[in-house]
């Protein structure tokens, strides 16, 4: 029997006096022991349709009537909260995104999820707390004697999901929702967890309908998926046929969108998608996605039935069956200039740009009372520790690093926004002083900043042409009227109409604020962009546009980019050159593209291979690290991964810096392990990556 | 210009925006009312604030005194109506003083931190682990105590007393709203691209920060003048916030109180309506912003 088996399910919201369909005609059947993903953009209905089929809708939401949802046979599309209740946390169970606003931060974590047993069990004490800590270890979770006594907020975000987890399985339920678990989380952490999800689901039966945005985690963990978008079912299908033989043309858009592994801006750029999600409120006529879509004729002015090309398929599209019969080719559905944007090689030498020679930054932390009484000082915070690097004029260097490598600290002590403890900054063979006001106005235009949050990054109280004419004047001492030709030509640069110029932030959607700060940084025409995770707060539709638009910009403008990411795909796509950071100094660089065959720094490996990859084809077992990244208050002695590192060598790793290993081709490890043995080790683990 | 156009559609929506549900109507309407009192109160009573002449003395509410005569046999309604303007100049005008400096000195400490911000920090902790009224008697105290010169600083002081004295009440209340709405606000990254091209400090604050701070602030001013107008009438009442004769709500319900009372009620009972009246009223409407500002947040 079908654990969950819905029909017909529309769910609406009430904004303003108005009810608001979010979701309409969604169906889904899910077995038990499989992995249901939905997939969409923000705004698809994705959250909202995962909390609906569990009845677990916010107060202003409802199901609307003729809604049918099955849960073990039994109809609960109307049934109260009372009864509600008893299913859920026993039978039912979500695993939200941010799991730091699930836990309680004031019970102790052994006691929160006993609680939960205790309330849909009648075990005793000693059987419940028993239960807690197989729980725990099933999640592997070291010592979970003690992680019972301890509170949320003392362990780190990735053990805090696991908890989580191990907490929505403590009842064994049939049906487990997970809305976006590892989002908010490291790549590194992100593995272990969809690793941990996948086997503890297979092996419990339990079925489970996971939420993402990540069409990578889609690919890693999902048995089938269904694709949303403004509310409504595009396509239905087993994960290997979604990716192999996609029968919509939002989802080849989406599919297209993310750079392969192994695809650079020099060999063609990415495909995007036009235009932006409509509004729920003012659906268009036909099909959604028509107004969108490079596929759309005549007929599409009308709504598309969910048709089903093959059992077990279903599809919203007209024109489904040209796709399947192979008279349209998919790679080819949307438009893209085949050029390269980026047409020089590496091999061109470029003159130095910015030289950072063992640059610190450390943060003092406050003496706590026992400080004051045992006399001791207590160690800072060495968030940047020692980096050399320099930045070559008019090319990207990719920063990596998980969260806490001091990659954002790094780039906020070259921009001026922190101080340098010490070490030197040499820009264009002058001394770069370390405080913003000891900048003179060329420096201050020279060096530019793309922040992460396109929502923070725009005052909302300016228009944006006032926000780009400020550093047009301010930095590159334009008259009003030469400001206002330049912001006009600065919007055309980033692909936006003139009239925005008189629109407010709020007016304008996540990818549109991002072009506008992007317009902004260039405004006073910079030598050296700062750009922090850009463009992972965008949807994959708009971050291709957004990356493309860097890399014409750089090549227009010749500017020099750090561009600091989590996700590897996308440095690779765009940087030229790759640093890894980790614990405040760095531990590989070299070529973006050497990221993908060995040599690689052990750390550097793992991260690669944490990446989930947008192929079902290919779930290898990533290397994992299990550790979380050391405090950089307590820096290890010898090499600063020893603690995770899978290859590590023996005492050597513990007790002696390691050296810095050159390929002799400008790749550069700091490790123990000599280059041809890393090559050797690597060669057998590190997945292949076909040259496009 | 683009500005300019938008900040007047800005104001005229929320002026809508205060008459969109009946509760924050009526509020809004009596305060619209009151400070149409303030400034042709005194052009349309019927009478003078202080005549007597022929008028009766302690005569109930008749059509010609609507709201009777006291003691003196001054004319409660014109007295009622030519107070309003008091009531708004030192209420509303010490509010708007409070406002101002408050903001610059929460902005500046909630921008700058570090040991300036902790030291302003404690003296508006100190300041307001006083009670209001305590706090506006001692500073009262001392003011009246200056020697007075005509045209002397210390005379326009006196003058303004109550003012500024509510200015000096409210200035750590708004400071502290005004500094912790900062301390979010700094932390975004249109302030720190601010930073990043050189700006001036005066540029940080006041075009950066201050107009993401006015909704807060706006909440916040409208609840401070309703407690104004309860301090200025409590000093009045109290015999230190105005002189007899002045038509003073406080002072009004003060002198009719006791013997007087017995032989004319309505002389004290309809002073101290308007003060009622008036605190509900903003009250209503403070509610009411605070309600649009949330929504539109």
């Amino acid at each position: 029997m079908s654990v969950l088996k819905a029909e017909n399910v529309g769910i609406s919201y009430k904004v303003n006096k108005q009810w608001i369909g979010a979701v309409r005609e969604f169906g889904i059947t899910v077995e038990p022991g499989e992995i249901y993903g939905i997939v969409g953009e923000s705004g698809s209905g994705k959250s909202t349709i995962a909390r609906g089929l569990i009845r677990y809708l916010p107060s202003n939401g409802r199901t609307e009537p003729g809604s049918r949802i099955e849960f073990l046979g039994e109809d609960i599309s109307a049934a109260p909260p009372a009864q509600m209740r008893n299913i859920w946390g026993a039978r039912m169970n979500l695993v939200p995104q941010n799991p730091m606003a699930a836990l309680n931060p004031s019970i102790r974590i052994g006691k929160q999820i006993a609680e939960l047993i205790g309330a849909h069990t009648d075990l005793s004490r000693e059987a419940i707390m028993d239960r807690v800590i197989d729980g725990l270890e099933r999640v592997n979770l070291a010592d979970p004697e003690k992680l019972v006594e301890r509170f949320p907020h003392e362990i780190s975000g990735g053990q805090q999901q696991r908890v989580m987890i191990a907490m929505a399985l403590s009842t064994s339920p049939k049906l487990l929702v997970l809305d976006e678990p590892t989002t908010a989380l490291d790549v590194t952490t992100e593995a272990v967890i969809l690793e941990l999800v996948r086997d503890l689901i297979k092996e419990d039966e339990t079925a489970a309908v996971y939420v993402t945005h990540n069409l990578g985690v889609v690919a890693q963990i999902c048995d089938r998926v269904i694709v949303m978008y403004a509310g409504e079912i595009m396509a239905d299908a087993p994960v290997y046929d979604l990716f192999y033989k996609p029968l919509h043309p939002y989802t080849i858009g989406l599919l297209n969108a993310i750079p392969q592994p192994g695809q650079t801006k020099r060999d063609r750029p990415l495909q995007t998608i036009p235009g932006r999600p409509p509004s729920l409120a003012d659906l268009p006529q036909g099909c959604v996605y028509a107004p969108r879509c490079p596929l759309a004729i005549e007929i599409c002015q009308t709504k598309p039935p969910l048709e089903a090309p093959e059992a077990g398929r279903l599809v919203r599209c007209h024109r489904w069956k040209e796709l399947a019969d192979g008279s349209i080719n998919p790679r080819t559905v949307y438009a893209t200039d085949e050029d390269a944007i980026i047409t020089d090689t590496l091999d061109e030498e470029r003159e130095p740009l910015l030289e950072l020679d063992s640059l610190y930054k450390y943060f003092p932390t406050r003496r706590t009372v026992q400080d004051i009484i045992k006399g001791e000082k207590p160690s800072p915070v060495r968030a940047v520790d020692g980096v050399n690097m320099t930045v070559n004029r008019g090319r990207t260097y990719g920063l990596v690093g998980e969260s806490g490598s001091g990659k954002t600290t790094l780039s906020k002590v070259v921009i001026g926004l922190f101080e340098k403890t010490g070490g030197e900054m040499i820009l264009m063979g002058v001394e770069l002083p370390a405080a913003l006001r000891g900048r003179d106005r060329e420096t201050l235009a020279d060096l530019q900043m793309i922040f992460q949050n396109p929502q923070n990054s725009l005052n909302p109280y300016l228009t944006v042409g006032q926000s780009i004419r400020r550093p047009l004047m301010k930095l590159g001492g334009l008259s009003r009227t030469e400001a206002e030709t330049e912001v006009r030509r600065l919007l055309k640069a980033v692909n936006l109409r003139e009239e925005y110029a008189t629109r407010y932030p709020n007016e304008l959607s996540g990818g549109e604020k991002q072009r506008v700060a992007i317009a902004r940084a260039f405004a006073s025409n910079p030598m050296l962009i700062l750009a922090d995770e850009p463009v992972s707060a965008l949807d994959v539709s708009v971050q291709s546009a957004v990356l493309n638009l860097l890399a014409r910009l750089q090549k227009d403008r010749d500017a020099a980019y750090i561009f600091i990411s989590h996700d590897l795909s996308v440095v690779s796509y765009l940087a030229d050159y790759i640093a890894v950071m980790y614990l405040g100094h760095l531990v590989e660089v070299g070529e973006a593209q050497e990221l993908h065959q060995p040599p690689l720094h052990p750390y550097t490996e793992a991260l690669v291979s944490a990446i989930p990859i947008p192929d079902p084809a290919r779930r290898e077992d990533p290397v994992l690290l299990n550790e979380n990244i050391p405090s950089a208050r307590d820096i290890p002695s010898g090499c600063r991964f020893h603690t995770r590192c899978p290859r590590k060598i023996g005492a050597i790793c513990e007790t002696d810096a390691p050296p810095w290993r050159a390929d002799g081709e400008g790749h550069y490890i700091r490790c123990h392990i000599p280059i041809d043995e890393l090559i050797e080790a690597q060669r057998k683990t590190l997945p292949e990556v076909e040259h496009s | 210009m683009d500005n300019i156009q938008r900040i007047v559609q800005g104001v005229l929506r929320f002026i809508r925006q205060l008459f969109g549900d009946p509760q924050t109507a009526v509020g809004t309407t009596i305060v619209l009312l009151f400070l149409f009192l303030a400034f042709f109160g005194n052009a349309l009573a019927p009478y003078g604030a202080n005549e007597t002449g022929d008028i009766p003395v302690s005569a109930a509410p008749s059509t010609q005194h609507p709201f009777g005569t006291d003691t003196l046999g001054r004319d409660v309604f014109s007295r009622v109506m030519i107070g309003t303007s008091s009531i708004f100049q030192k209420a509303g005008l010490g509010t708007l003083l409070a406002v101002l400096i408050g903001t610059v000195i929460g902005l500046y400490i909630g921008y700058q931190g570090g040991w300036i911000d902790e030291a302003t920090s404690r003296v508006i902790d100190a300041l307001l682990a006083m009670p209001a009224l305590l706090l506006a008697l001692v500073i009262l105290g001392v003011i009246r105590n200056l020697s007075l010169e005509q045209g002397s600083l210390q005379f326009l002081l006196a003058r303004n007393s109550v003012l500024l004295v509510i200015a000096v009440v409210y200035v750590p209340i708004v400071a502290r709203v005004v500094r912790s709405s900062t301390l979010e606000i700094k932390t975004r990254e249109f302030v720190q691209a601010a930073r990043i091209r050189g700006e001036s400090l005066g540029y940080i604050l006041f075009r950066e920060i201050f107009p993401s701070v006015v909704p807060t602030l706006v909440v916040e001013a409208s609840l401070r003048f309703s407690y104004a107008i309860f301090l200025v009438a409590a000093l009045g009442f109290l015999g230190i916030g105005a002189n007899p004769p002045t038509p003073d709500w406080g002072l009004m319900v003060e002198e009719a109180r006791g013997g007087n009372y017995n032989i004319a009620p309505w002389a004290l009972n309809f002073p101290a309506a308007a003060i009622a009246l008036l605190v509900v009223g903003v009250n209503l409407m403070s509610d009411g912003i605070k309600n649009i500002v949330q929504k539109s947040e």
